[in-house]
């Protein structure tokens, strides 16, 4: 059982307290409808699923009920940061800084 | 020595762990007696019994081989009654209780006469791989054949057949440190870390804390000696505060961020636990840091019949003799590589017991072992080997040699104690996802670093001195070192992995005692290809036994390793999974069964149900009532009248299970807009509407009636297992994607019971019970919505139906919800209504084509396809499923849609789930064009109706169609989803 | 016109209690809640209301005689009273700042209290309460087993354990269970 930090709650939970929720930073445009189909295809059924570092969805739904951003490491497990949602995604090098 | 069965090998004056206290057990249906403190190996040896167990695969006699977990000979059945009975118990971890009942296992009919002893002949056909080549082919040999034998040889034991009557607990818990194994460098670092006023937990998986100190009679600790080092430091542990002592408990799994799982056992020593004690307990502690002290396994020595009763570990013979008070033998001899056998010797030598000689495998050995063992008169020849052993049922006879076959002699013995050096425990540090590191100097692994808050010290650390382990642990805690005069520590020198003597040796030499695996095997399969540590394993099965390889993985790694020319760490060490030990699964299961298992969810007017006779059945955790026989009703019949009764009069329900949602705040109807396909900017406060969600792809998600009480607030509802995934789904959008709308959602599911009252008569058993409201026909039509008082009661009144009918349902706050529909049911019930099912309600809605999501739509299902395009508001600019509804399959033709199906004989009922297909005369795999969904007799039309997927359904109205069963062809016709009253008359009555 | 007695609230554990020599459980008596949702101005806004200022650290709670406000979220606070009913507590009016739901029925209340209380939760709850890692006065929503719930604090050896309704008989079952190795 993994534990996570919250970034709303500020503290340390238990993984039992939230939900994944998948990949992080998904955009969903405001223009949908126009869309092509392979735009579509790209945001809502395309995922990365990395072994590695993983942008991720989390929701502290058994806690404070929000949803925030993490980046993990799916070999380690460990967290390497966690954002609160609507936070932009950090940059590549701001990720490799982390993970040393 | 006292006559045979009365404890003849017991050692006067010897025996560190028991008491005086006699108790009796029984091994085989005979009658035994043990001390108090025994463990199950050391009472039975104390009576001269070494014979225990039969091997694996080929039913080899075995005896104990170990005083601690890592035994892979001596398991058993160990029982209390019937429902109380657990295989594969280690007898040398069991503790002997008054009345104790264990047999042996693995053989028929008994344990000194085995058939399965045949498979020992027939050796040369189970060899390595054997499982592979054999049981290949034919593919019709597996039924009959094959996976019978699989079966029965598979696992040793009986499982109990009848449920366990044992409580099992769990328990969270968080500590500063956590400390694994409680001998000298457990039990110094929890000393050292009381004085940082931190919180420690410290468990150990013997009855006492000590570890090998209570084995070794010889050491000094400030003189004193171990075993009173030990309990001294456990009475100032005891003593404190901020320490918890868990004996009997094994660290057993070391999981992410400092998590480790320790299994602890309550009652197994007992002889008449409490009825409700606890008898094991999960704890699953978060550590800021874990000292792990795990100690270290010595190893057999491999050589050709070393698996005979009587041939056991050095350390073992050490321990039965200074912890129980038992001598293993009476002629005892010793065949070592490591300078820790020769203490085993001289103790047992000590007491009076012969020890005719110690064949010693390496050519140089210290001055003063040769001299301890002049003095006591040992025999000791270097630089040789033992090439077999003598026996049947027990060991009789050692021949040994100098290691180039000279000076061979064979003498007699009833014993023979090995010693090839000591593996430390990796197991907890490995399960970290510590990389183990080859040490080449000493010969064996050690941990490397630690990528968890954790430390290895002691003997698993490869730290054999004591005033060593004292160090390690003051460093590990961040203290000073503190002083202690150590005398009398043993050497732990020398140590040896693989096989000895030469290949040409008849016999087999085990490596895995377990699994019957020789070091022919492993030279098989590295014959045979498999040139990884990994496929060695699992071709030959070698450390995938219930001690998962304690004694066998460096041996067989040593041997592959010597074969496939390559230096052991490029061969590689197969990983180490938790559980550490054999845990049984009660022990995992915990609390979590029974009613504990998985919430049972009842609403609040359940008991009134079950006082009228309801008959429950389950949706998602709820238990809903399904319907309500009346005495001689069967279900068909009830459901009938159930019906009949709401369509010529009415009927009460209860729909407290639907989900509900509050949805406030001044942008509440622009989120509505974004979840549902529906508009909601044109619906004025107190009035309702059906609504759908789709999902981003355009399938249905849910659906439910949506109330808007005033411009900022909605009542939602959902389907019943729906309420929680439609609010994460909600909250999803509302967070993450609209953050910048002024909404906020509450679910209010279980803040209100739902009491539907349809039918011809709802308004007259329901108006009198209404304040504050006009529900006549014109001020309140059908899909309205009113805040009103009920019985008294703040209520919220729908005017919706889910039968058709005229129908109100009544919310009304849940602590007064039977009260509420009790005064309903005493105006309903002398008007001629009755209470109604799920299973009416179901029949109703499909007489109505009214879907339900998830029985009707399977998540494959747009709007579109069940017939709901006027549920999508397609000016909308966005709302979630509206893009993915555009994809070319979900708009092309002849995809599935819901239609109704009418069987051509009235009377079939379809099963739900069948399969429709176009031309049934078609050859087998017949194209199947699509499946029905709900199916019912309707009672009320007097015939059965259906709903089904069907592929191109809308263009099919009126062909027909066919549902091949197992005994026949049922034909059916298609037709509109709506069976009765298709006007849609009666709702507004 | 039919009367029904809706002058007393019932629920799945009403009246339940337990004690043995470390841990006493009961079933609290009926309470009015709410839901509270608000801005951080909404949130003044009612704190001015009520006369009791709504917590804004992660994980306290404020009190004030029988009403207490839990902090559950950054824009979310359960509201009890444990005496006055509910329409004295729900804000007169709407409010765009703020949004407040009664749940008075849709919770159920347990008081856990005695040497034992923390054992007690811990046979069934991950979090760590002792009293430095959860002081007197910290609330948050967790986990209970399968069941979430709402712990709050409210004394070194007492907490208020909020599940719904329709749980509330899995997690006595639960809170026994626990109770039974409590002073382990
Ligand atoms: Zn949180």
């Amino acid at each position: 059982m993994l534990v996570i930090h919250c970034p709303y709650c500020q503290a340390d939970r238990p993984e039992l307290e939230f939900a994944n929720a998948g990949e992080a930073h998904i955009v969903r445009p405001d223009n949908m409808a126009e869309m092509t189909d392979a735009e579509f295809e790209k945001m809502f059924f395309v995922r990365q699923n990395p072994k590695g570092v993983n942008l991720e969805r989390w929701r502290h739904i058994h806690g404070c009920g929000r949803f925030f951003n993490a980046i993990r490491h799916t070999v380690s497990d460990k967290f390497l940061k966690v954002y609160k949602a609507g936070e932009s995604r950090p940059s590549d090098a701001e990720i490799a800084e982390l993970m040393k | 020595m006292k006559p045979s069965g009365q404890q003849q090998f017991r050692v006067p004056g010897r025996g560190s762990r028991i008491g005086a206290r006699s108790v009796s057990f029984s091994f085989d249906g005979k009658a035994y007696e043990a001390l108090e403190g025994d463990t199950l190996a050391s009472a039975l040896l104390a009576n001269g019994v070494h014979l225990m167990g039969r091997s694996f695969k080929y039913h080899r006699p075995r005896g104990v081989l170990a005083a601690g977990v890592e035994e892979s000979n001596a398991l058993m059945q160990i029982s209390r009654d019937s429902a109380r009975t657990t295989p594969n118990v280690r007898a040398s971890v069991q503790e002997v209780y008054d009345g104790l009942q264990a047999q042996s296992q693995n053989r028929f009919p008994t344990l000194n006469f085995d058939i399965g002893g045949i498979n020992n002949l027939l050796s040369p056909f189970f060899a390595a791989g054997f499982y592979y080549k054999t049981f290949k082919w034919p593919a019709a040999a597996w039924d009959k054949i094959y996976e019978p034998f699989i079966r029965r040889a598979a696992g040793l034991g009986q499982a109990p057949a009848e449920e366990d009557p044992d409580r099992y607990s769990n328990r969270f818990a968080h500590c500063d440190v956590l400390i694994i194994g409680g001998g000298a460098a457990g039990l110094m670092a929890a000393k050292l870390a009381t004085r940082k006023k931190q919180s420690i937990i410290i468990c150990d998986e013997n009855p006492q804390f000590g570890g090998w100190l209570l084995s070794d009679t010889d050491i000094r600790i400030d003189g004193k000696s171990g075993p009173d080092w030990a309990a001294e430091a456990v009475a100032e542990l005891a003593a404190m505060d901020n320490v918890r002592l868990l004996n009997r408990t094994t660290g057993i799994g070391y999981f992410q961020q400092n998590m480790m799982v320790l299994n602890q056992r309550i009652t197994e020593h007992q002889s008449k636990p409490a009825p409700d004690e606890t008898r094991e307990r999960m704890w699953q502690v978060r550590a800021g840091k874990i000292i792990i002290a795990q100690g270290a396994i010595e190893r057999h020595m491999v050589f050709p019949d070393n698996d005979r009763p009587g041939i056991m570990q050095a350390s073992a013979a050490q321990s039965f003799l200074n912890k129980y008070g038992v001598a293993v033998g009476s002629q005892i001899a010793v065949y070592t590589a490591c300078d820790t056998a020769y203490a085993a010797a001289f103790d047992l030598a000590e007491e009076g017991v012969n020890i005719p000689i110690i064949v010693e495998h390496r050519t140089d050995i210290a001055d003063d072992l040769l001299a301890q063992a002049n003095e006591l008169g040992i025999r000791v020849i270097t630089g040789a080997v033992v090439e077999g052993t003598g026996g049947k049922l027990r060991i009789n006879s050692v021949t040994f040699a100098k290691q180039n076959g000279n000076d061979r002699e064979t003498i007699d013995v009833d014993a023979l104690i090995t010693s090839a050096g000591w593996t430390p425990s990796l197991h907890l540090y490995s399960q970290s996802r510590g990389k183990p590191q080859w040490d080449e100097d000493t010969q064996r692994f050690l941990p490397g670093e630690s990528p968890q808050e954790c430390v290895s010290i002691g003997a698993c650390n490869g730290t054999d001195d004591l005033a060593d382990i004292f160090a390690e642990a003051a460093k590990c805690t961040g203290s000073r070192a503190t002083k202690h005069v150590i005398e009398d520590d043993v050497s732990t020198m020398g140590g040896l992995i693989g096989a000895t003597g030469s290949s040409a040796d008849k016999g087999k030499a085990f490596v895995d005692f377990q699994n019957d695996v020789t070091a022919k095997d492993i030279a098989l399969a590295v014959r045979e290809g498999m040139h990884s540590i990994e496929h060695v394993k699992r071709y030959t099965t070698n450390g995938m036994a219930t001690d998962q390889g304690k004694l066998s993985n460096m041996h067989g790694l040593a041997i592959a390793s010597k074969l496939l020319k390559k230096p052991i760490p490029a061969v590689g060490l197969t990983t180490f999974r938790p559980p550490y030990t054999p845990t049984t699964f009660g022990s995992f299961v915990g609390h979590s069964r029974g009613n504990l298992f998985d919430p049972t969810r009842q609403t609040p007017i359940h008991a009134w149900a079950d006082e009228n006779g309801a008959e429950f059945e389950p949706v998602s955790q709820w238990q809903r009532a399904w319907y309500f026989p009346r005495s001689g009703e069967d279900m068909h019949q009830a459901v009938d009248r159930e019906c009949q009764t709401v369509r010529s009069v009415a009927g009460v329900f209860d729909a407290s299970t639907l989900g509900k949602i509050e949805v406030v705040g001044p942008d509440a109807a622009a989120f509505m807009n974004i979840i549902y396909t529906n508009g909601w900017d044109k619906l004025k406060p107190g009035r309702a509407k059906y609504g759908i969600m789709c999902r981003e792809d355009g399938f249905i998600y849910d659906d439910g009636v949506v109330g808007k009480l005033s411009n900022n607030r909605f009542h939602v509802t959902t389907t019943t297992g729906g309420a929680p995934r439609v609010l994460n789904h909600m909250e999803d959008y509302l967070q993450t994607e609209f953050p910048e709308m002024r909404v906020w959602l509450t679910s209010t599911s279980e803040q209100w019971a739902t009491i539907a009252v349809q039918g011809p008569k709802a308004r007259e058993i329901i108006e009198p019970l209404v304040n504050g409201a006009d529900i006549s026909n014109e001020k309140f039509p059908h899909m309205s919505v009113v805040e009103c008082k009920v019985c008294g009661v703040a209520a919220r009144l729908f005017r919706i139906s889910f039968t058709g009918e005229l129908g109100f349902e009544i919310n009304v706050p849940a602590d007064h919800g039977r009260a509420v529909w009790e005064a309903v049911w005493a105006r309903a019930e002398p008007l001629g209504a009755c209470a109604y099912g799920t299973e009416a309600m179901h029949v109703m809605r499909a007489e109505k084509g009214y879907i339900i999501v998830g029985q009707d739509t399977d998540g494959t299902v747009t709007p579109y396809d069940a017939g709901l395009s006027w549920a999508i508001a397609k000016a909308k600019p966005d709302f979630v499923g509206k893009r993915g509804l555009q994809r070319p399959d979900l708009m092309s033709e002849g995809r599935r849609q819901l239609v109704g199906l009418a069987t051509k004989d009235p009377s079939k009922v379809l099963e739900e789930g069948a399969q429709i297909v176009a031309d049934p005369t078609r050859p087998i795999p017949m194209k199947m064009i699509g499946f029905v969904t709900s199916s019912y007799w309707s009672g009320t039309l007097g015939k059965s109706i259906a709903l089904a997927l069907i592929e191109d359904g809308n263009n099919l109205i009126g062909k027909s169609l066919y549902a091949p069963m197992a005994d026949e062809v049922i034909e059916v016709e298609v037709t509109g989803t709506v069976f009765y009253d298709t006007k849609g008359e009666r709702l507004h009555g | 016109m039919a009367k029904a007695n809706v002058a007393t609230r019932d629920n799945p554990t009403s009246g339940n209690r337990l004690a043995n020599a470390s841990v006493s459980i009961e079933s609290a008596p009926p309470a009015s809640r709410i839901s509270f949702r608000a801005t951080p101005k909404g949130a003044k806004d009612f704190g001015k209301t009520l006369d009791l200022d709504l917590p804004v650290k992660p994980g306290q709670s404020t009190s004030k005689s029988t009403l207490s406000a839990l902090w559950i979220g950054p824009d979310e606070w359960l509201i009890i009273d444990t005496k006055n009913p509910i329409d004295k507590l729900m804000p007169r009016r709407e409010n765009a700042n703020f949004c407040a739901t009664d749940i008075s029925h849709r919770n159920v209340a347990f008081i856990v209290s005695g040497n034992g209380a923390e054992n007690t939760l811990c046979a069934s709850c991950p979090r760590d309460l002792s009293l430095s890692a959860f002081p007197v006065g910290s609330a948050s929503r967790t986990i209970f087993g399968k069941a979430e719930v709402v712990l709050l604090r409210t004394g070194k050896t007492s907490f208020r354990l909020e599940c719904w309704r329709s749980f509330s008989p899995y997690v006595w079952d639960l809170l026994v269970d626990g109770a039974h190795d409590a002073h382990i």
